[in-house]
């Protein structure tokens, strides 16, 4: 860690001179059962080359035909983020030669994309940025090459080859590496919230480079930038533009230039690196695909899209505001993932008190989805316990059944099995006890074992309570409702 | 507009072409005649005509979203000059 450290105050010193202009090209995968141009499976995990057919794979005299579920799910992701669809875009062949590009081209969006503009607003510090988008357009994936150690041959796998995306330009909006993965998270929760991307960075179904520059602070000038690739998860993502600014800064601090080029993260190693494979890459000589006829977008389907879509997740957390009374913080945070805004309303609808579902769900359910982080990134489609159970559980402690104390440990217990709350309750004898009697019997044989803490009580030691409570609690296991205890205790002591 | 014989390597670098020297000369002529050709074209006033973006007044055709093929990986690799378990085997990659 003692690189981390030392880049840390690097990086401090490098921010007071310097300001990173960044703007991110996010590719995703869209949720499609068949390929943007062919009938083959779209779905991820196949064995090689088993999802393949002659037009993904390049074969001579092959004509694409475009996919309508690829076409709606790219307007609800415009409409999601403000984007003006053009009614008529265009497809265009962007030429490199690669392995896993079969055809030495790929059709994608470069002219005339299918919509541009728009805006996607994140919070970051407490501070809400609104980040412009250039354009979204649509494409096909290339396949995916593997490398086996030091073999001296490659594996290509076409599986992915023509499956439909997304590429989400924006504008060099962000100004450091925490934005730019904030701004990630956002977009990740968003086509998640659509449905129409499943957001699995470890996967590759969603993926982003980024374009890294710095300028003198007070500077409207942009520097020269270097593209950043192979960033696969969010951490990934400040790491690698946190490096690349510091290495800029090194470079220009010291009388040099910034290359433009392409550099690539080294996860292991923690640093980008030029790759000089790509040197001519942005030379893609594009030209118009005379194999697809222009795309025509008109209001009858946007308006269909439209009335489909989901409640998107900042609608969500204003409305988590107003009709629950939650705080805009509590409300970002269950909104943050579709998966937990819905385990929050479902739970809701089974025991109407917010605050505390909002407690537990924040608290208890985040710690379990913490438990089954990928990458670091927390995974809500795992959470051992469902939304009824946690709302009958938390039924329990409204109608005085268990105590907070209790309902942690039966928690614990009803996580990972189908029971009931209550079930686990009766079988274990975990009931609140809330008779004064039997309560008050404990207290008046305590007090009576303890005539030394009980004159220290009445001499103004008001701490000594504490003491009394926790005995209680001792005593009965925890059971004796702690309100009950409070009061009666106060009344002996103070007798 | 002249070519220069070095715009031509480029190019044909970029297309994975190998070229003769006396190819470069004669293509250096042939493209710049081409080239030419198209300025004379890019005088004609185009400013309020729309791009064309393809010959025929029609419309992309959209396909339903449905898995109609069937997996015949032995067929996609075929004719492949070298496979294993149904991947295309290519020289090594470099990054």
């Amino acid at each position: 860690m003692s690189k981390g450290e030392t880049q840390r105050t690097e990086l401090d010193y490098v921010l007071e001179k310097w300001e990173p202009v960044i703007g991110l090209e996010v590719h995703a995968q869209l949720l499609t059962e068949s390929k943007l141009f062919c009938g083959c499976s779209a779905r991820f995990g196949a064995p090689a080359n088993a999802n393949t057919c002659p037009v993904c794979t390049g074969m001579p005299g092959v004509l694409p035909v475009l996919n309508k579920r690829a076409v709606e799910y790219a307007i609800r992701g415009a409409l999601a983020t403000g984007c003006k669809i053009n009614p008529v875009s265009r497809w265009d062949r962007k030429n490199y030669f690669y392995p896993d590009l079969p055809k030495s081209y790929q059709i994608s969006q470069f002219e005339k994309p299918y919509c541009e503009g728009g805006e996607v607003s994140v919070d970051v510090d407490g501070e809400t940025r609104h980040i412009r988008l250039t354009r979204i357009h649509m494409e096909e994936d290339a396949g995916k090459s593997i490398h086996e150690g030091n073999s001296e041959y490659s594996l290509v796998d076409l599986n992915r080859s023509s499956v439909p995306l997304l590429e989400i330009v924006s504008e060099p909006d962000l100004r450091s590496a925490v934005e730019a993965a904030a701004y990630m998270r956002k977009m990740r929760s968003i086509l998640r919230y659509i449905g129409i991307c499943d957001g699995n960075m470890n996967e590759g179904s969603m993926r982003c480079d980024a374009n890294v520059s710095l300028r003198p602070r007070g500077s409207e000038t942009l520097g020269t930038r270097a593209e950043i690739k192979n960033m696969n998860s969010f951490r990934s993502i400040e790491r690698a533009v946190n490096y690349e600014i510091c290495r800029q800064a090194d470079i220009l601090d010291a009388g040099g230039k910034i290359v433009q080029e392409t550099r690539l993260w080294d996860a292991d190693l923690g640093e980008t690196r030029s790759m000089r494979s790509k040197e001519e890459a942005h030379d893609y000589r594009y030209f118009p695909e005379p194999d697809l006829l222009p795309l025509v977008i008109d209001d009858d389907l946007i308006e269909k899209v439209r009335a489909r879509m989901p409640e998107l997740p900042d609608a969500r957390r204003e409305r988590f505001v107003s009709q629950y009374g939650l705080s805009e913080a509590d409300a970002g945070v269950l909104t943050s993932a579709k998966e937990l805004a819905d385990f929050f309303e479902q739970a809701l609808a089974e025991h109407p008190n917010s605050k505390a579902i909002a407690n537990w769900v924040m608290g208890d359910i985040i710690r379990l989805a913490n438990d089954a982080a990928v990458d670091s990134e927390p995974d809500f489609s795992k959470i051992p316990c469902s939304p009824v159970q946690l709302a009958g559980l938390i039924r329990l402690i409204d109608d005085g059944t268990i105590s907070g104390k209790i309902a942690k440990d039966v928690f614990g217990k009803m996580c990972g099995t189908t029971e009931t709350a209550a079930t686990i309750v009766e079988r274990e004898g975990l009931v609140q006890e809330s008779d004064e009697g039997k309560i008050g019997e404990v207290i008046d044989t305590l007090l009576a074992a303890n005539p030394d803490k009980v004159a220290e009580y009445r001499a103004g030691k008001e701490k000594m309570l504490g003491f009394f409570v926790g005995q209680v609690m001792k005593e009965t296991q925890g059971k004796a409702n702690p309100g009950v205890v409070n009061k009666l205790l106060k009344e002996k002591l103070t007798d | 507009m002249k070519l220069t014989h070095d715009d031509v390597r480029k190019v044909a670098r970029l297309a994975r072409l190998e070229l003769e020297d006396t190819e470069i000369e004669s293509l250096s002529a042939d493209l710049s005649a081409i080239l030419g050709y198209i300025e004379k074209l890019a005088e004609l006033g185009t400013d309020n005509v729309e791009p064309t973006a393809s010959v025929v007044t029609m419309q992309a055709a959209l396909r339903a979203d449905a898995v109609t093929n069937t997996r015949n990986p032995e067929k996609t690799v075929a004719n492949a000059p070298a496979t294993r378990n149904h991947y295309f085997v290519v020289p090594r990659i470099i990054e």
